[in-house]
């Protein structure tokens, strides 16, 4: 069964590790979303602003939909452009602002998943991302859609019968990410 | 005939992967590379750990060779290469060769040559056997799908 394109989330991978690329690429689409990957902060400012440039005043959303991003999900950890200083960037963006974007980090710093927390990124995960965590993602999503749209999504995007299955058997207490230290 | 060998051959991948599982070697972020290889991707673990080979590989001789600078040891860019090594070891489960890097790092974080030098001498031992390990593995599951006649799927 194809996804027309239009009812398919677009992800923007932030990401200086190809490892970790080709990791969240893959986890991205096996979940049926749509993937760019780029290396940078900067090249992501890049993808998005010429986003923005091709936007056409006109409300036609199936239109404008071909280069939307709908999610945002950088690394932390990158030379030059941090993921906080993209997400920053992001938020003061009267265009970008409201695309969801989720931070992925190596290390547990609680000071870290606060500040990029109250900067405004719904979530935190730390690496390794597992399909769990992609799972979460969905919700964040949603919000960003009309209602019908939504009911569409839901029906299309397997995740969520996934989701209540991960979560028996992943308990959400077995890995603890934003309060206190993991145990690795 | 083919049918029973394959399924030998199965057993001894799941035994080699027991193995590296209870030694250390490997955890369940390589199980998690096993689950996203289907038949859309059906190459993916072997690429993904190719490439890490092909990355490590640098990041050894990087390492090593500013250890070996005689003129003057750069920590940070000692501490840079283990970044990446230890991120990309965490990504497809390589557990020990993680954990090497984590007490290589604190030994540069000390500013500690000596430290860093047995480090350096374990994470290539522990790198070199994990790697062996996997070629092995792949080795065994490129004749399992040979003997299983294994056809991917045409895709419309």
């Amino acid at each position: 069964m194809a996804i027309a394109a239009e009812t398919q989330f677009h992800v923007l991978a932030v990401d200086d590790s190809l490892i970790d690329r080709k990791l969240i690429e893959r986890l991205l689409k096996t979940s049926s979303y749509q993937v760019t990957a780029v290396d940078s902060g900067s090249k992501a400012l890049e993808f998005l602003g010429l986003q923005d440039e091709q936007r056409k005043p006109a409300s036609d959303s199936s239109e404008s939909q071909e280069i939307e991003v709908n999610l945002i999900i950088t690394d932390y950890c990158m030379p030059g452009m941090t993921g906080y200083d993209l997400l920053r960037k992001i938020k003061e963006s009267s265009s970008l602002k409201d695309i969801p974007v989720v931070i992925m980090s190596s290390e547990n710093v609680p000071s870290r998943i606060n500040r990029c927390l109250e900067e405004g990124a719904q979530e935190f995960f730390l690496k390794p991302v597992q399909l769990s965590d992609v799972n979460r993602l969905l919700p964040h999503l949603l919000k960003g859609k009309p209602k019908e749209q939504q009911q569409e999504q839901q029906h299309e995007q397997p995740n969520n019968k996934r989701k209540a299955i991960d979560e028996d058997l992943c308990p959400k207490n077995t890995r603890q990410r934003y309060n206190g230290l993991t145990v690795v | 005939m083919l049918g029973l060998s394959a399924d030998r051959l199965q057993a001894d991948m799941n035994r080699l992967l027991t193995l590296l599982f209870h030694q250390g070697v490997l955890d369940e972020q390589f199980l998690q590379l096993q689950e996203l290889q289907d038949e859309s991707s059906p190459n993916f673990v072997s690429e993904v750990v190719n490439l890490y080979f092909r990355e490590s590989d640098k990041h050894l001789r990087n390492l090593r060779a500013i250890l070996m600078d005689r003129e003057c040891l750069d920590y940070k860019k000692l501490e840079i290469h283990l970044n990446h090594f230890m991120g990309s070891s965490s990504s497809i489960g390589a557990k020990r060769v993680r954990n090497v890097c984590l007490a290589f790092r604190a030994a540069s974080e000390q500013n500690n040559r000596v430290g860093c030098l047995r480090s350096l001498e374990l994470l290539e031992h522990e790198y070199c056997f994990l790697k062996n390990n996997m070629h092995e593995l792949f080795h065994i599951e490129q004749q399992r799908v040979m003997a299983a006649g294994v056809r991917y799927p045409m895709l419309d």
